[in-house]
């Protein structure tokens, strides 16, 4: 019941209604009675219609007329009579669709007397114009114009200058927007004689939604429309690579128990990464055929990030030898975009790397190893040991973007972002409007993001002080959604952080413990107490080895996967809520020491993170969720499956999670030490 | 103000509905009553008080629904659907009693529904519709029978439905509607597909549906109404980003909507209310941790502990 008022009805209402209920009813059950015995003789015919004028919804008397029209149709041959007989449906229809045009079952008939094609389009249309001229946001009359449209072949223009007349009716009108953003997705892939450039047709476009918002900037309907172009505009035309570890000309010593990850970061997501589309070139180990893994905690087989390991040669008598590695990517096409472009222009990059042999005592196994502690005091400063990272973003010099249709391209797309900048700068002098307020923080890292890919400069990041002071004010002005833009400006504050190498060193430390040997240059990110709600700039942090996020708002680590090289991971204090949402932990292989204590795991009846990962409630695991292995006595495995999942395939040494809602089990902390057997220390407490 | 959820009016309400036969609405209501069993028994069910109905009446019932192509209708006599198939399924799954079903006769039912391009008609007559996608992948989930369709060729043809927007409508090019966006996102999740979805551009869209009442509404610049507290919430919680909206403004619009007197969730406040509202209000309320719900699954649209039974019991 839509829009009805609330009241008790009175007795003489109550009457009139049982009187009529009384007739609904006795309707419906002949019609079913005809239904069952087959009856279809005029008589029966006309009470079907009576009751679907007055309930259209009553959906087996619609089968009903189905199966009467069709044993008619099985013996006439004459198709006047097959028209009358088809006419006389579509005039059902119509009253039903009187009575509630929001009946599906009223218009699928339609369709189906439609599909035997006796009728009239011109017919349809004017139907089609009263029921849209009464509800222009009838999404089955829509629909419906849709299904005839394509039926009768009607031409895309026509089609697209109904749209045109629709919105400049009115403004507001949502469908008529989502109408046109569907006819020009299409008319801009095939690309039809007499059609415009793309650019061309955005820039009318453009114009065609300013008069919409400039009208009512309130209205949302143009701005999700304004929102589309722009995505238009921006979307990258082929794939590349923005960032790699090893860094391009990095002199790497390694020890010589493990292997190298090879790690590539594109700037979408893509598909294809393998051995053939991937040349690695190195002067050891010949003919191995590299295995790359999509960095991704679905099973999609695609990813922004990839990674491989090389498995270096033992050290021989002379450990100074240098190696010198290859890695040449699109030399062969395949590496592709979901849109279907392949990476932009081939390139290449080169390291070198040493193998040195591991003291013994530091092999895995016969190390007694110590706790690791996060506390602000084994901190330090060391000016040295920066000098030895290596930013892993690729040097603008291996970016190949000298071609003239490139640069045609970034100069029309710029200009483009300019003036859309410029436009609503203006219009937010003279009103305080949301949604042209995030619009222009859009914008603006859309053009932020265009000039640091694509041009060689790279601290071209001017607008993201004006972009956070908008998120700023927007959480203000529209607190309903305060989180959403908190997150926004999470992301932006991220990366003004990591982007820029002088921002970024004051956030590294050196960890000042000399006898633990976990990561190689001991050097800690430490985002702590930021207030972020989000991370992101991961591939400005592909040689992380350790991190600190503790003291923050995250409710997610989502892109954390692909920091492949990390060793230690501190999230205490955030507000992760559930085991699903550190599911990007289970590719990390090289994770040894984790802190997610004091966050709200375990405190939340629903799991927000329950399907973003691989599980048993959704079926791309196949066998691989097998989760009796870990069953354990007097352990209820129903209320843990979700930690299990996570941990299990961990190489944790060090773990903690008291303060979570979950710890105050004890059987839990049994379940973790069975399912993680190199634990050495729990909570603090070494595990025996 | 915000008031306490009624749950001892709404549980009346229920089963008053259940008995009241001969008004018009109950008449013209008659061909979904087996949805009408799925929203007040689950609401009942969410509410902790499953048990103030006769299991086996119920189960009895649902089972003279069905019709000998495995399929079931909306009520006894009436034509085999696939919409009604889930609601039987679903109620079946709430009393733990699956086994009463010829598993692979349903199971055909459904999977005999797939059309060559992996859409799903509705029933023999073939309307095609992505709510459709939904019951199928979910319903076959339950069954522990997915593996009877073509899943790659589903999840191609929903995401054929996806739209400017991120959100989805009903055939290739039809308007996203929060509706509509819950059964392609839910489908999306069951199938493990949900990486096709922009979570940043869905989520943002989904959460503006949110209007200065608290309430939600289906579609840009439409009225809020209590039954998008079920179809935006749970595609926000599956997506992860239903801390994008205030969580605290729309309990209170579910609870302003409340018949205090004699039971029952409206669309609106002061409107008249009918089981579909009382369930999705009350399903909305379990989706924002209120006190005395019980969790409902975002996707399979039952309790957790149903949901949990059926899928970690089964390994």
């Amino acid at each position: 019941m839509h829009g009805r008022p609330r009241k008790q009805p009175s007795l003489n209402e109550d009457n009139a209604s049982i009187e009529k209920a009384a007739k609904l009813r006795s309707l419906q059950s002949l019609v079913l009675h005809n239904h069952q015995n087959k009856i279809y003789d005029k008589e029966a015919l006309e009470v079907s219609s009576k009751l679907l004028e007055l309930n259209p919804e009553f959906y087996t008397a619609w089968n009903y007329r189905k199966l009467a029209v069709e044993s008619a149709l099985l013996s006439e041959e004459n198709s006047d009579t097959i028209r009358a007989i088809l006419n006389e449906e579509l005039k059902v229809v119509e009253n039903a669709l009187r009575r509630n045009f929001k009946s599906y079952g009223a218009w699928e008939h339609r369709k189906w007397v439609l599909k035997k094609e006796y009728s009239s389009v011109d017919q349809e249309l004017q139907l089609l114009d009263q029921f849209q001229k009464a509800d222009s946001r009838n999404f089955h009359a829509w629909n419906y114009r849709r299904f005839v449209a394509k039926l009768k072949n009607l031409p895309a223009k026509e089609e697209l200058k109904y749209t045109t007349n629709m919105i400049e009716s009115n403004f507001s009108n949502y469908s008529a927007w989502h109408s046109r953003s569907v006819i020009l997705s299409h008319l801009l892939k095939e690309k039809p004689q007499g059609f415009n450039s793309k650019h061309d047709v955005l820039k009318e476009e453009y114009d065609l939604v300013h008069q919409a918002l400039f009208t009512d900037p309130d209205d949302q309907s143009g701005w999700f429309y304004h929102l589309w172009l722009l995505a238009q505009t921006a979307a990258p035309d082929a794939p590349s690579l923005i960032s790699l570890w090893p860094p391009h000309g990095s002199d790497l010593v390694v020890s010589s128990n493990g292997a190298l990850p090879l790690i590539l970061y594109f700037d979408q997501v893509v598909e294809g990464v393998n051995s053939s589309t991937i040349t690695v070139a190195h002067t050891f180990c010949e003919g191995e055929g590299l295995i790359w893994k999509p960095l991704s905690v679905n099973y999609s087989g695609k990813a922004q990030a990839w990674m491989t390991y090389l498995k270096f040669p033992e050290p021989g008598n002379n450990s100074s030898e240098v190696y010198t590695v290859v890695v040449g990517l699109g030399q062969v096409k395949g590496i592709i975009s979901s849109s279907g472009s392949s990476l932009s222009s081939p390139l290449r990059f080169t390291f070198t790397m040493r193998v040195q042999s591991t003291p013994s005592e530091h092999s895995e196994g016969i190390v007694t190893m110590k706790m690791l502690s996060w506390k602000d005091e084994d901190f330090c400063r060391n000016e040295e040991v920066l000098q030895y990272f290596n930013p892993c973003i690729l040097p603008s010099e291996l970016l190949n973007i000298s071609e003239d249709c490139q640069q045609t391209t970034l100069k029309s797309k710029l200009e483009i972002f300019t003036h859309e900048i410029e436009l609503f700068r203006d219009l937010l002098i003279e009103m305080n409007c949301k949604i042209g307020m995030l619009t222009l923080a859009r914008l603006l890292l859309a053009h932020d993001a265009l000039m640091l890919h694509s041009t060689a400069s790279v601290s071209q990041k001017a607008n993201s002080e004006k972009i956070l002071e908008l998120f700023t004010d927007l959480m203000k002005l529209d607190p309903t959604h305060s989180r959403f833009y908190k997150d926004k400006l999470s992301i932006v504050l991220m990366e003004q952080v990591v982007s820029n190498r002088k921002s970024l060193e004051g956030h590294c430390w050196y960890y000042g413990t000399s006898t633990f040997s976990l990561t190689q240059n001991s050097i800690c990110l430490r985002l702590n107490n930021l207030s972020l709600s989000r991370i992101g700039s991961f591939e400005h942090l592909l040689w992380v080895q350790m991190i600190d996020l503790r003291e923050n708002e995250l409710r997610s680590i989502e892109g954390l996967e692909v920091l492949q090289r990390l060793t230690c991971l501190n999230l205490s204090h955030n507000k992760l809520s559930s085991f699903t949402a550190l599911s990007p932990l289970t590719l990390l292989s090289s994770l040894k020491v984790l802190d997610i204590s004091y966050n709200e795991i375990g405190a939340h009846s629903i799991d927000t993170t329950r399907y973003l990962c691989s599980s048993p409630l959704s079926h791309s695991a196949g066998d691989d969720c097998n989760l009796g292995e870990y069953a354990i006595d007097d352990v209820d495995m129903a209320k843990y499956w979700e930690a299990v999942l996570v941990f299990r395939g961990l190489q944790l040494m060090q773990l903690d999670v008291v303060g979570n809602a979950v710890s105050d089990d004890d059987e839990f902390s049994f379940l973790l030490v069975k399912i993680l057997p190199k634990l050495k220390w729990l909570d603090g407490n070494a595990v025996y | 103000m915000m008031g306490e959820l009624e749950v001892e009016k709404h549980v009346q309400f229920i089963l008053s509905v259940e008995k009241k036969k001969d008004d018009f609405e109950s008449v013209a209501m008659e061909h979904i009553r087996i949805n009408g069993a799925y929203w007040g028994l689950t609401t009942l069910a969410l509410l902790g008080k499953l048990g103030v109905v006769d299991q086996d009446e119920v189960v009895s019932w649902i089972m003279k629904c069905q019709d000998e192509s495995g399929g079931f209708g909306g009520n006894i006599g009436h034509d085999p659907h696939i919409l009604y198939t889930l609601s039987a399924v679903q109620v079946l799954a709430l009393y733990d009693k699956l086994d009463v079903l010829d598993i692979d006769k349903v199971s055909s039912y459904v999977s005999g529904l797939q059309n060559e391009d992996g859409s799903f008609s509705g029933d023999i007559w073939g309307e095609v519709d992505t709510r459709f996608s939904y019951i199928a992948i979910c319903c076959l989930s339950i069954l522990g029978r997915l593996e009877k369709l073509n899943v790659q060729k589903a999840v191609d043809y929903i995401v054929s439905c996806k739209n400017m927007d991120g959100g989805f409508g009903c055939t290739p090019g039809g308007e996203s509607h929060s509706g509509q966006i819950f059964c392609c996102v839910a489908a999306l999740a069951i199938t493990g597909s949900l990486h096709h979805i922009d979570k940043d551009l869905l989520g943002w869209w989904l959460c503006e549906r949110q209007v200065k009442s608290g309430g939600l509404n289906g579609r840009p610049e439409k009225l809020p109404d209590v039954c998008y507290s079920w179809w935006v919430l749970s595609s926000l919680i599956i997506i992860d980003r239903v801390h994008w909206i205030d969580k605290e403004k729309l309990a209170s619009f579910i609870l302003n909507c409340q018949d205090k007197e004699n039971g029952g969730i409206s669309d609106r406040p002061e409107d008249a209310v009918d089981v579909f509202h009382t369930f999705f209000g009350v399903a909305g309320l379990s989706l924002l941790e209120y006190p005395g719900v019980k969790a409902i699954d975002p996707a399979y649209a039952l309790p957790v502990d149903v949901v949990d039974r059926i899928f970690i019991g089964r390994r």
